[in-house]
C-alpha cells in the first residue's frame, strides 16, 4: 500500500463538523497501524483557518477553489479523485452525513477503488485494512477486507469521540490545486432553512419520539399526553415526518436535529443508524417496540418489547399517580 | 328480512350490476330512505344507498365515484338488514361502487393504503412476517396440529384469521378457542404460516383485484388438504368462506367458532364447572350477529357459564351498533378523525357502560381493540372489560 | 421528455434475516426481497414528472425473486416499459449491479439518451458501492444526492432539485440534463395502485427482457463475517404486561430524578 491515510475535513457553513475530528481519531489509529502518515484534506474557499485545528492530522492538504465554496459531492470527487490519482492514498475515509454522501457514491465510482460502507470501526490486521460495517438497517454486522492501492471507506458518525481526534498541535498546511475545473453541471441555488417551529426540540429535557410503531396518527395524542406529563415534547423519527404525522421541526436523525436530552423515550422507532445517530447521546434512552429485534435495543438504556399502544397509556397513568 | 345468500357472478363490476342476477333487484328501488335513516354515519354520508342506487338507475354514478365520500361506509350491514325490499347493498353494491372509488382517489390514505399493500404481500394487515403467523400455539397450553405438519385428513380446518394471530389480545382469544375444541375432543388443526387473510375486509373496502388474488391463493391452498368442514374466529372470513368461495370452488361447510361451540353445549355443559360471578352484555357484531342473524348462538353459550346474568343494551340484535371497524374502518381513524367523525364504538361503549355490567362480550377479533381503547378514552375501564364469547368460555371450563 | 428509473429488490427486514452457514452471507431459504423503498419513490416522482410534463417513464431492474410483480406494479402505476436485465449471478451486490445496470442501458432499444435517470440514493445493502452514482460515472451524467423535489425544464434542459442537509435545511440545486439524481423521497408518498390494475397489467401488460453484458464489475470488497450485531451492552430489557412495564419505567424515571 503506498502513500497516506486520509481524512475528508467536513466543513459547511463555515464550520468543521464534529464527525471530522472523530474521523480523524479513527484515521490516526489506522494511519499508526499502517506505518502511514495522516493527511487530511479540506476543499473550500477562503477556509484555510479551519486547517489550524486539524493538527491531529500530520498535515492538511488545502485546496481552495471558488467552485468549491459549498460542499458539492459531484465537484469535490472530482478534485479529491484528481488528487488521489498523483497521490495515491491507502485510504480515504469520507464521513456518512448529508453533507458528505454524495461523495461516498462519486469517489469510489471515479476512482475505480473499493468501497466500505456503513463502516463503524475500521482495524489494520496483518498490514491489511478490515472494516466492521453495519447493514441492513443495523440488522447484521460484517468484516470485510476491501481490496486494491486506494480504498474509500464510509464512516458512521460514532465510530469515535471527536474529543479524540481534537489536537493544540499546528498541522503543516500544503496547498493543492484542483485539476482543470470542468463547468460546474451541478449548481447550488440557495439553501432553505427550515419553517421556524413551536418548539426547538434540541433544548429539550424530555422528548417522546415515536416512529412508524404509532401506526397512525390518530395515536399522536398519547404521546403528546406523555410529553405533557413528563414535561418534555414530541419528536420523531423520519417515518413520522414523511407520513406528514409531524413537522421536520421535529424530526431527529440524519437529516434532521441532533438532540441530547435528559430522557429519550423512543416509541415504536426501529432503530436504523440515520435515527440513532441523531440521538444516541442521549442521557437515558428507554425504547418501546413490539419487535424484540430491533436494533434501538442495541442503544437504548432500558427496553420492552411491547405494544406502545398499550404501554403508553399505562404510563401516563403511572406517572400522573407518582406525580399526585 | 333480508339474508345472506350465496353470491354466484365471481367477476362482477359496478358496469355489470343491474343487468347481474344480485344486481336487478336495484331496479325496483322504492327511493323510502330507509337506508340512509339507519346508517351510522348518515348524517355526514353525502351518498347513502338510496341516493346511490338512484344516480346508478340515472346513469349519474360518475359524480359518486368521483368523490371519498363513500370511504365512511364502515359496511355495518345496517341498510341492508332494514332495506324493504332486501336489495344487495352492503353485500354487493357498496363495494362495487367502492372498487370504482379506489381507481379514481388521488391519495389513498396511508393507513389504508399500508393495510392493503401488508396484506397482498405478508397476508395479513399488520405486516407482520407470514412466518411469525402461528406463533401464538406456544402458550396454547394444549396441542394444536399444523395441517401440513399432520399429514392426514381432518375433521375441522380452523381458520384463525390476522387479528386472532398476531394481535396480542386476539392471541389470548385464538388459545382460549383452542383449549375448548381440545376440550371437546375436536379433530381440528390450523393453516399456521400457510395461512392467509381471506380478504374479505379489503372486499368490503372496494380492493376486489386484492380479494380476488387472496381467494385463489387460500383455495389452492385448500385444495391441497383434504378436511370435512372449515371453521374460524373472524366473522367477516366466515362470510367470505361462505358466500364468496363456493363460486370458486370451496364445498365444505363453513362455521364460525360461535355458532359451532353453541351447537356442542350439551357436550361442554358437565366442563364449564368454574363459576364467573359476572354481569354481562353482549355486543351483536355486524356480521355474525346482522348479516347472519346468530343472535342466540352466543347468548346460549353466555347463559351456559356459572355465574353469568345476561343485560341488554338498548340497540341489540339486528339494531345493533357498529364498532365502526368494518370495510376498512379499523385503517381509516386518522382519517376520520380528520373528517371530525365521532367513533362509532365510543357510541357503543356508552351504551354498554349504561347497562352497569363488568364485561362486554363480543365474538368479532375487531371489536376488542376498538372497545377496549373506547372504554380507556370515555374512562371506564376500570369498571368494564372486554371478553370475546371464547374467552369467557374457556375460563368457565374446568381445567 | 424520457425518464428512466432504475429499480432494485433488497432483503425484506420485515423478516428475521439469518446468517448462511458459510458465516459470511445472508441465507437466502429465509429471505424474501422487496423492492428498495427509495427506488419506489424514485418511480413515483418519475411518474409525477411524466404527468405534468407528458413524456415517458421506463422502469428498469436486474433479475430478482419477486421483480416481476414489482415491474407489473410499475406499469399499472403508469410506466410505459419495463425491462428486466437477466443472467446475473444471485447476491451480486451494490457495485456490480450498478455496472451491470449501467452497461446493460446502451443495450436497451430505444433507451438512450434519456433526459434524466432517477434511482434511490441509497438501499439498505449498499455495502460496496451506491447505484446513482456509479451509474453516473459510467454514463458521464452528473449526479446529486439525497433528493426530495426534483422538477425539469425540457426547453433549457435543466433539472431543479431540492437536496436534504442536517438540521432540516434544503438546499435548492440545478443540474445540467442528461443527469442522475438520487431521491431520498418523491414529492408524495408512492401511489397506490389498485390490485385489479396490477392483475390486469400482469395479464397484457409486457416486461421485456435483456440478458447482462457479460464482465460485471467485481466486486473489490470481501466479506469475511456477517453476523448479527455484538452489543457491548444492550438494553436491559423489562418484562411483563404493560402495567408492569409502565411501573417499571416510572420507577426508573424516579430513580433518575426526573420525576
Amino acid at each position: 500500500m503506498a502513500g497516506a491515510v486520509w481524512v475528508l475535513a467536513e466543513q459547511w457553513r463555515g464550520q468543521l463538523s464534529d464527525v471530522t475530528f472523530e474521523l480523524l481519531a479513527l484515521g490516526r489509529q489506522i494511519a499508526d497501524g499502517l506505518s502511514m502518515p495522516l493527511e487530511t484534506v479540506l476543499l473550500g474557499s477562503g477556509v484555510e483557518h479551519l486547517a489550524a485545528s486539524l493538527g491531529t492530522a500530520d498535515r492538511v492538504l488545502y485546496v481552495d477553489a471558488p467552485g468549491l465554496a459549498e460542499p458539492i459531492g459531484e465537484q469535490g470527487s472530482r478534485v479529491l479523485a484528481g488528487l488521489a490519482a498523483e497521490r495515491r492514498p491507502g485510504a480515504i475515509l469520507v464521513p456518512i452525513t448529508n453533507v458528505s454522501w454524495d461523495l461516498v457514491g462519486l469517489l469510489p465510482a471515479r476512482l475505480g477503488a473499493a468501497l466500505a460502507n456503513f463502516c463503524t470501526d475500521v482495524k489494520v490486521v496483518d498490514g491489511s485494512l478490515e472494516a466492521q460495517c453495519l447493514v441492513f438497517g443495523g440488522k447484521m454486522e460484517v468484516r470485510a477486507l476491501p481490496r486494491g492501492e486506494t480504498v474509500v471507506l464510509g464512516v458512521l458518525p460514532g465510530a469515535r469521540s471527536a474529543d479524540e481526534g481534537r489536537s493544540d498541535r499546528c498541522p503543516e498546511v500544503e496547498r493543492a490545486t484542483a485539476q482543470g475545473a470542468a463547468a460546474a453541471r451541478v449548481r447550488l441555488l440557495g439553501y432553505e432553512e427550515p419553517a421556524a417551529g413551536d418548539v426547538d426540540i434540541t433544548q429539550q429535557e424530555v422528548l417522546v419520539s415515536v416512529g412508524r410503531g404509532l401506526q397512525g396518527e390518530a395515536n399522536l395524542d398519547l404521546a403528546e399526553e406523555l410529553a405533557q406529563v413528563l414535561g418534555g415534547a414530541v419528536s420523531g423519527s423520519r417515518p413520522a415526518i414523511d407520513l406528514g404525522w409531524l413537522p421536520v421541526t421535529r424530526q431527529v436523525g440524519k437529516s434532521g436535529m441532533q438532540v441530547k436530552p435528559r430522557l429519550y423515550l423512543a416509541l415504536g422507532i426501529s432503530g436504523a443508524p440515520e435515527h440513532v445517530e441523531g440521538m444516541k447521546d442521549s442521557a437515558l434512552i428507554i425504547a418501546v417496540n413490539a419487535d424484540p429485534g430491533a436494533p434501538i435495543f442495541n442503544i437504548a438504556h432500558y427496553g420492552a418489547a411491547a405494544d406502545l399502544l398499550e404501554v403508553v397509556p399505562a404510563l401516563i397513568d403511572k406517572v400522573k399517580e407518582q406525580k399526585r | 328480512m333480508a339474508t345472506a345468500t350465496v353470491l354466484e357472478t365471481p367477476d362482477l363490476t359496478l358496469d355489470g350490476l343491474l343487468a347481474a342476477p344480485e344486481g336487478r333487484p336495484l331496479l325496483s328501488c322504492i327511493q323510502c330512505g330507509i337506508c340512509a335513516g339507519t346508517c351510522p354515519y348518515g348524517d355526514v354520508m353525502r351518498n347513502t344507498p338510496r341516493r346511490l342506487i338512484g344516480m346508478l338507475r340515472e346513469g349519474f354514478i360518475e359524480e359518486v365515484i368521483a368523490s371519498d365520500d363513500l370511504l365512511s361506509c364502515v359496511t355495518c350491514y345496517a341498510c341492508w338488514a332494514k332495506c324493504p325490499r332486501g336489495l344487495h347493498l352492503t353485500d354487493v353494491l357498496l363495494p362495487l361502487v367502492k372498487e370504482q372509488v379506489l381507481l379514481r382517489l388521488p391519495q389513498v390514505p396511508a393507513e389504508l393504503q399500508s393495510a392493503l399493500s401488508n396484506t397482498l404481500r405478508y397476508g395479513n394487515p399488520m405486516g407482520e412476517s407470514p412466518r411469525k403467523r402461528a406463533a401464538w400455539v406456544d402458550g396454547a397450553g394444549v396441542p394444536v396440529p399444523i395441517l401440513k405438519d399432520l399429514g392426514r385428513p381432518v375433521d375441522v380446518l380452523w381458520i384463525v384469521e390476522c387479528y386472532a394471530a398476531y394481535y396480542p389480545r386476539g392471541q389470548d382469544n385464538a388459545r382460549a378457542t383452542a383449549r375448548v375444541l381440545a376440550a371437546l375432543g375436536v379433530d381440528f388443526a390450523i393453516l399456521g404460516t400457510e395461512e392467509k387473510c381471506a380478504g374479505e375486509c379489503a372486499r368490503l373496502v372496494g380492493e376486489k383485484g386484492l380479494f380476488d388474488t387472496l381467494r385463489e391463493q387460500n383455495m389452492a391452498t385448500f385444495r391441497k388438504y383434504e378436511f370435512a368442514s372449515l371453521l374460524t374466529s373472524d366473522p367477516h372470513a366466515f362470510d367470505a368462506f361462505r358466500y364468496l368461495y363456493p363460486s370458486l370452488g370451496l364445498d365444505r361447510p363453513v362455521d364460525h367458532t360461535t355458532p359451532f361451540l353453541a351447537a356442542r353445549l350439551d357436550a361442554l355443559r358437565p366442563r364449564l364447572t368454574r363459576k364467573l360471578g359476572y354481569r354481562v352484555t353482549y355486543h351483536d357484531s355486524c356480521v355474525l350477529g346482522r348479516h347472519n342473524h346468530m343472535h342466540d348462538e352466543p347468548r346460549r353459550i353466555l347463559e351456559a357459564l356459572p355465574g353469568v346474568s345476561l343485560v341488554e343494551m338498548t340497540h341489540n340484535r339486528d339494531n345493533t351498533i357498529c364498532c365502526g371497524g368494518g370495510g376498512g374502518g379499523m385503517w381509516l381513524d386518522t382519517y376520520y378523525k380528520a373528517k371530525g367523525y365521532p367513533r362509532l364504538s365510543d357510541r357503543r361503549v356508552e351504551e354498554a357502560a349504561a347497562t352497569g355490567a363488568d364485561v362486554l362480550a363480543v365474538s368479532c377479533p375487531y371489536e376488542v381493540p376498538r372497545f377496549e381503547d373506547s372504554l380507556k378514552v370515555l374512562g371506564y375501564d376500570d369498571r368494564m372489560v372486554v371478553r370475546d364469547v371464547m374467552e369467557l368460555l374457556a375460563e368457565a371450563l374446568a381445567d | 421528455m424520457k425518464i428512466l428509473v432504475l429499480l432494485r429488490m433488497v432483503p425484506d427486514v420485515v423478516e428475521e434475516l439469518e446468517v448462511a452457514a458459510d458465516g459470511a452471507s445472508l441465507d437466502r431459504g429465509f429471505l424474501r426481497l422487496i423492492v428498495n423503498e427509495r427506488d419506489e419513490n424514485a418511480l413515483e416522482q418519475a411518474l409525477i414528472l411524466k404527468e405534468r410534463h407528458q413524456g415517458t417513464v421506463v422502469a428498469v431492474a436486474p433479475e430478482a425473486p419477486e421483480v416481476d410483480d414489482v415491474l407489473y406494479t410499475a406499469l399499472a402505476r403508469g410506466a410505459d416499459r419495463t425491462v428486466k436485465v437477466t443472467g446475473l449471478e444471485e447476491g451480486l451486490g451494490s457495485r456490480a449491479l450498478a455496472s451491470v445496470l449501467a452497461a446493460a442501458l446502451s443495450g436497451i432499444e430505444g433507451l438512450l439518451p434519456a433526459d434524466l435517470i432517477l434511482t434511490g440514493c441509497q438501499a439498505i445493502d449498499d455495502l460496496d458501492g451506491l447505484v446513482g452514482p456509479m451509474v453516473a460515472e459510467q454514463l458521464g451524467m452528473p449526479y446529486v444526492g439525497i433528493v426530495t423535489g426534483v422538477d425539469v425544464d425540457a426547453a433549457t434542459g435543466v433539472a431543479r432539485c431540492s437536496r436534504e442537509y442536517p438540521g432540516g435545511v434544503r438546499g435548492s440545486f440545478e443540474l445540467d440534463l442528461p443527469a442522475v439524481v438520487g431521491i431520498q423521497g418523491a414529492e408524495k408518498p408512492p401511489r397506490y395502485v389498485p390490485i385489479a390494475k396490477v392483475r390486469a397489467a400482469m395479464a397484457s401488460g409486457r416486461i421485456e427482457s435483456i440478458p447482462a453484458v457479460a464482465g460485471a464489475e467485481a466486486s473489490l470488497l470481501d466479506v469475511i463475517e456477517m453476523r448479527k450485531p455484538v452489543v457491548a451492552e444492550r438494553a436491559e430489557m423489562i418484562e411483563g404486561d404493560p402495567d408492569e412495564i409502565a411501573a417499571r419505567i416510572c420507577e426508573i424515571l424516579v430513580g433518575r430524578g426526573l420525576l
